[in-house]
């Protein structure tokens, strides 16, 4: 067992962890954040996206003690000081992108860390951006047109319904 | 103009902000002082003696609680299966027994063989490394039509055979549609396969199981999509635990498509072992276990023919399917080839004679049963395959063709038992037309050409039987289980109210729209009403979500039990105002006495009935709250037309799907937005199956397909934005909503919608290709223009 300590949406956190432990486990089982979703084990379904030093990283394939003293992020911070909903979590309630919402917490983040690099992206670059993340509630339209809504583009003329 | 709240409303959804801050409540987001987890030791050969299996080492292991065995289940009851087939000469189905953990022999890779509880998941597998098994390993059976040969290996040797059952559909007819086939003027044939598939809730399941000694009290916590089901099919025929000492709850659930109806061995486990090891057991699947663990869908061998006339009226039309049905019957899994696929084949076509024969079949495989439109899909793909390939047999139009032999006078009497309420075919099909621009087809037709790409335009049409089900009718057919819903609201004093009802929301948005309804009905706001589900603690009784019946007969129940509501309502409001009970009107959430300015508000009423002072005690009691069972008089019958535009590429065989336009008629419907997105929803998964999902096994019975680098889900980047109409349609006669459901549709129309278009895009090459075997994956298609 190893003592790992890191920032976990703005907070110190620390905890005993196995070197075999996840950064999802830890997250999830010893910070009790179960925000951050598991539904692969082989790292494609990106329901467990979180930011890792201002990175989107698939907290599934990180060990704990790799993110020791790392500045980590997850859906549960992302909300705004007041509680109100975020811009890209206010646009997915908008515009409908999730239904079952268990894909949702890795959507937002992955969505978010794509924003930050592509601040107007195309519908073309959100598809491409989110081959690693896996809903099978939507079809993505939504999603999408979600993710391009948050950025501030009109949605109206390429989303066709 | 659209409407800001109730029937109608695009309302948001009220559910989403929980799932957005990362504060849903999933099963796995459970955990219960003390509790232990459970790891269950597959099979990892496909059939087998079960010679023995040695846990003396695995026990001595750090943390180990208890290993279990097939041995530790002789006394309990096998996993039920809620529907028996009676074949096509009065025998009933052949009904294997389907243990908890794996007895004596092993019948699939995935099958539990041993349960390993300890302190940690992580020292119950290290345990479960530790046990030794020893199988004889048998010969396995995968294919169905070789399952069926004589002197094939038998998957249970106290069967006597692998033949469930042989079922024929209407039986009373066959010598009439063989007879119309003999003086036909024109028979279009096709055989096709309707692949296997994951349904692949993003959520994988996970069961917690909990015992209270002091009350001899159960819990089973469990992604389900109708926890009063698992609560009497566990209860009763499993464990033996009476209904009032079981308590299932299914809390926010990601994702069902079907797969979570089922009673599976993993919910058994945890809530026999929470008492046989006094802690909560708790079992999170893994994505490869869900693939050995979760019933497939799908899986069909078809033959089909379609008889014409000279005038290509459709005469008769005769089916032969094979149909897996895996190692052993899951829940409903004998239901679905047959009632809910054989009833179906009329489709929206008048065609006169029908005769459907479905071979179910077992194999060394995981246990097929319902997938996001069950059987519906795989009637619906063929039938439409072949009416497209008769169109070009014929060198006619497909959508004329379609359209000659279109039902068009309801209520329409099919040949095989259903009966359809309204719809018009016509009117989805010009709605189609015009959204899907063909007309501008030939134009960009020749742009990708320009681009050396093939283009290709499908179309279909379809029909499903929502709404499920009338329960002396599925009683008839073989249904364990009657079919309706219930409702309790519960008015209180202050006004708002709770809704109780047996629908369970994976993802479909009941929260929302269930409100929209109730705040309708009575006129206040629907921040005011609150909808529960899932808590066999909370709601009275649920037959749960599938078959989109949740607002057709869910919705239902809870209409009528809000008309109870307001019927009482209007008694103690009329004592209030001193009129006629027949004078009162209920509207924004006031009565009044028609035609003076006397009124009284809803708020009023309610704290009255909680505040008998002023009340008529002699004729009703106090309190408000009511429950209503709704059985349903008739399936619904949603239908659509859809179409695909795809382009291939002809060097790789790449098929890319351009544009998709789906005008379906749903009835009236409550959220347009939420239907767009299950329309949405059900169109991926229905292009997955076309174009990339494939559960695939290999001769030995080992699953190829066990993860997301195997199975090919849809990604982002495979599909196109979606055009989606479902405004006007036909309303349903028989339910107080008329709404039919939409959560299948997609998934239904959309495959044959898909294979036609790339028909039509090889064809217009000039390759003489009639029908590519789904997924149509590059390789396919590059080797079928070969």
């Amino acid at each position: 067992m190893a003592q790992v300590s890191m920032t976990v949406n703005g907070k110190a956190a620390s905890g005993e962890v196995e070197g075999r432990t996840l950064l999802s486990s830890f997250l999830r089982d010893q910070l009790k954040l179960t925000g951050t979703h598991v539904g692969c084990d082989t790292s494609q379904c990106g329901a467990c996206v979180v930011h890792v030093d201002g990175v989107a990283v698939k907290s599934c394939t990180m060990l704990a003690a790799e993110a020791d003293g790392a500045d980590v992020a997850t859906i549960e911070g992302q909300a705004n000081a007041d509680g109100t909903l975020n811009v890209i979590q206010q646009a997915f309630q908008d515009h409908h992108g999730l239904q079952c919402g268990f894909c949702t917490p890795g959507m937002v983040m992955s969505a978010a860390a794509l924003l930050k690099d592509n601040p107007k992206p195309s519908e073309a670059e959100v598809r491409d951006y989110l081959e690693g993340n896996i809903c099978r509630c939507t079809g993505y339209h939504n999603i999408v047109k979600a993710i391009m809504a948050a950025s501030g583009q009109d949605v109206g003329a390429i989303a066709a319904e | 103009m659209p409407k800001d709240g109730g029937i109608g409303a695009s309302t948001k959804r009220r559910e989403d902000v929980r799932f957005l801050t990362g504060v849903g409540n999933y099963t796995d987001d459970i955990n219960i002082h003390g509790q232990a987890h459970v790891f269950f030791l597959r099979s990892d050969v496909a059939h087998g003696t079960l010679n023995s299996v040695d846990t003396s080492a695995a026990e001595a292991m750090d943390g180990v609680v208890r290993i279990f065995t097939g041995a530790d289940f002789e006394a309990v009851g096998g996993m039920p299966c809620g529907w028996q087939v009676t074949d096509r000469h009065g025998e009933v189905m052949q009904e294997p027994r389907h243990p908890i953990l794996a007895h004596q022999k092993v019948r699939h890779v995935g099958e539990p063989i041993a349960a390993v509880v300890a302190d940690t998941l992580e020292q119950a597998r290290d345990a479960a490394e530790a046990i030794v098994v020893d199988i004889a390993e048998l010969p396995a059976v995968i294919d169905m039509k070789d399952a069926v040969k004589d002197g094939a290996p038998k998957v249970h040797d106290d069967l006597t055979s692998n033949l469930c059952y042989d079922w024929g559909f209407v039986e009373e007819n066959k010598d009439a549609v063989n007879k119309a086939f003999e003086e036909a003027a024109h028979v279009t044939t096709l055989e096709l396969v309707n692949n296997r598939l994951v349904a692949n809730p993003m959520e994988p399941r996970v069961a917690v199981g909990e015992y209270a000694r002091g009350t001899d009290e159960h819990t089973l916590y469990t992604t389900s999509q109708n926890p009063h089901v698992i609560r009497l099919l566990m209860g009763a025929f499993v464990l033996g635990i009476p209904e009032h000492k079981l308590r299932v709850v299914a809390p926010d659930v990601g994702g069902g498509f079907g797969t979570k109806i089922f009673h599976y061995q993993e919910e058994a486990f945890c809530t026999f072992a929470a008492k046989a090891c006094n802690r909560p057991v708790k079992w999170t699947s893994s994505r490869t276990e869900a693939f050995m663990s979760d019933a497939h869908g799908r899986d069909h061998v078809t033959k089909i023919e379609l008889a014409l006339d000279a005038d290509n009226n459709f005469t008769a039309l005769r089916t032969d399917t094979y149909a897996n049905m895996g190692a052993y019957l899951s829940t409903f899994a004998p239901s679905v080839p047959t009632w809910l696929h054989g009833t179906l084949m009329a489709g929206n076509y008048k065609t006169p004679l029908i005769y459907v024969n479905v071979k179910a079949v077992f194999t060394n495989t995981v246990p097929v049963d319902a997938y996001r439109g069950a059987g519906r899909p795989e009637a619906t793909f063929q039938l439409e395959r072949v009416v497209d390939k008769a169109a070009r047999e014929l060198g006619v139009d497909p959508i004329a063709l379609r359209r000659q032999n279109f039902i068009t006078e309801f209520p329409y009497a099919t040949p095989v038992a259903v009966e359809y309420d309204t719809g018009d075919y016509h009117a989805t099909m010009d709605k189609l037309e015009s959204m899907g621009d063909f007309a501008g087809f030939a134009a960009r037709r020749a742009e990708s050409e320009k681009n050396g790409k093939l283009r290709g335009l499908g179309v279909n049409c379809y029909i499903e039987a929502c709404g499920i089900a009338p329960s002396n009718l599925v009683g008839q057919l073989g249904a364990r289980a009657g079919l309706y819903e219930s409702a309790t609201v519960r008015v209180n004093a202050t006004g708002g109210l709770v809704v109780m009802t047996g629908s369970h929301s994976h993802g479909q948005g009941h929260e929302t729209s269930f409100a929209q309804v109730v705040s309708e009905m009575i006129g206040i706001d629907a921040n005011m009403v609150e909808i529960v589900h899932g808590d066999t603690s909370k709601v009275p009784m649920g037959m749960g979500t599938y078959g989109s019946r949740s607002i057709a007969v869910g919705g239902s129940a809870m209409v009528r039990a809000t008309e109870k509501i307001i019927a009482k309502a209007k008694k103690i409001a009329s004592h209030l105002l001193e009129a006629s009970e027949a004078d009162i009107e209920l509207k924004d959430g006031a009565f009044s006495v028609a035609g003076t300015d006397k009124s009284v508000a809803w708020g009023d009423v309610t704290l009255a009935a909680y505040v008998p002072h002023n009340y008529p005690l002699e004729d009703i009691e106090p309190g408000l709250e009511e429950t209503a069972f709704y059985d349903p008089a008739n399936f619904t019958y949603p239908s659509g037309a859809y179409a695909c535009e795809v382009e291939v590429d002809p060097d790789t065989g790449k098929v890319s799907i351009e544009r998709f336009c789906a005008a379906d008629d749903f009835g009236n419907i409550i959220n347009p937005m939420i239907v767009t997105g299950q329309v949405h929803g059900g169109l991926a998964q229905g292009i997955g199956q076309a174009l990339l999902e494939n559960c695939a096994y290999d001769a030995d019975g080992q699953l190829l397909s066990a993860s997301y680098m195997d199975y090919a889900m849809p990604r982002a980047d495979d599909l196109p934005m979606f055009q989606v109409d479902h405004e006007d349609g036909t309303p349903c006669t028989h339910n107080p909503l008329g709404v039919k459901g939409c959560g299948e549709a997609g998934a239904i129309g959309s495959p044959p919608a898909v294979v036609n278009a790339v028909v039509d895009a090889l064809q217009s090459a000039g390759k003489d290709v009639t029908h590519v075997d789904m997924p149509l994956s590059p390789d396919r298609v590059w080797a079928a223009m070969q």
